[in-house]
């Protein structure tokens, strides 16, 4: 799924990384504490996540992910913003809470497993 | 790179919102260095776990960083309160974070077991009231 299909399902606004809308994504992940992002998660592209701090956007560059999506309109700070455009990660919000925006994602095609066995 | 290189960074414990800012640059370095993605994740996410425990348990410390072509060598030292019983720890889930740190994303008691997953060796030294140091070794294979 191209994260410009992400945007569309879930009605979200670009914050930066609109050139990379293009890029590819097979699977996505929702979480609020990071310490299992950086645990369990292995190949997902997208993070959904509720958490505004530095710290999702670290999390998600070290992970090599390509895409956070803040749910509940949830605004990045312009530190946040600089940080993951470095990365070139592309950012956005959604007005959906975490468990609509998760299924709208899932139901739409972006359900391939990407957690490790742990 | 003929040579080792080494790198040496100060982690502020004052300040959360920098925490991972080392171990960003060590992952610049690294990929610009042109290490294969897989390598270069490994390092990134136990050197970030390992920061993060820095600035949330320690009040800071001091990163090193060797890289040599064939293996990466991470040692983070601090001067915090070090830790009681290393096997308790080491046990997924086992966290003494407070509240606070778990409202901002962390302290899941998950980073030691992932720092140990994602390396091929881990050593931990630590004495209670005087600090901790964590010895990490990727293997580039
Ligand atoms: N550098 C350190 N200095 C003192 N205590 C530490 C240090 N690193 C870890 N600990 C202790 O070991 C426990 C387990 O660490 P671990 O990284 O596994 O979990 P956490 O940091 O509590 O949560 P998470 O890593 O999931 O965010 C910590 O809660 C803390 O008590
Ligand atoms: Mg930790």
């Amino acid at each position: 799924m191209k994260i410009e299909v992400v945007k569309q399902l879930l009605g979200a606004q670009v914050v930066c990384g609109e050139e990379h809308l293009d890029t590819d994504v097979f699977s996505a992940c929702g979480s609020d504490m990071m310490s299992d992002v950086l645990a369990y998660v292995k190949d997902q592209a997208v993070l959904l996540t509720g958490l505004v701090n530095e710290q999702v956007i670290r999390t998600a560059a070290m992970m090599d992910m390509k895409c956070i999506v803040f749910v509940r309109n949830k605004r990045p700070t312009p530190q946040m913003v600089d940080l993951a455009e470095c990365n070139g990660i592309v950012v956005m919000t959604s007005p959906l809470r975490m468990f609509e925006a998760c299924g709208k994602l899932y139901e739409g095609g972006l359900n391939r497993d990407g957690a490790t066995d742990a | 790179m003929p040579e080792p290189l080494k790198f040496t960074y100060d982690i502020n414990g004052e300040n959360f919102a920098s925490a991972g800012e080392a171990s960003m640059q060590i992952k610049k370095e690294l990929r610009s260095l042109g290490f294969a993605p897989e390598t270069i994740r490994r390092v990134s996410i136990a050197m970030y776990e390992g920061e993060i425990n820095m600035v949330i348990h320690a009040g800071g410390g001091v990163a090193e960083v060797l890289v040599c072509p064939e293996k990466i060598e991470i040692t983070l030292t601090d001067h915090g309160p070090g830790i009681p019983d290393i096997d308790l720890a080491m046990q997924e889930g086992y966290s003494t974070a407070p509240d606070a740190i778990r409202s901002i994303g962390f302290g899941a008691g998950m980073g030691l077991p992932n720092m140990k997953k994602y390396t091929d060796e881990m050593i931990i030294e630590s004495e209670v009231q005087k600090g901790t140091k964590v010895f990490m070794r990727v293997d580039v294979k």
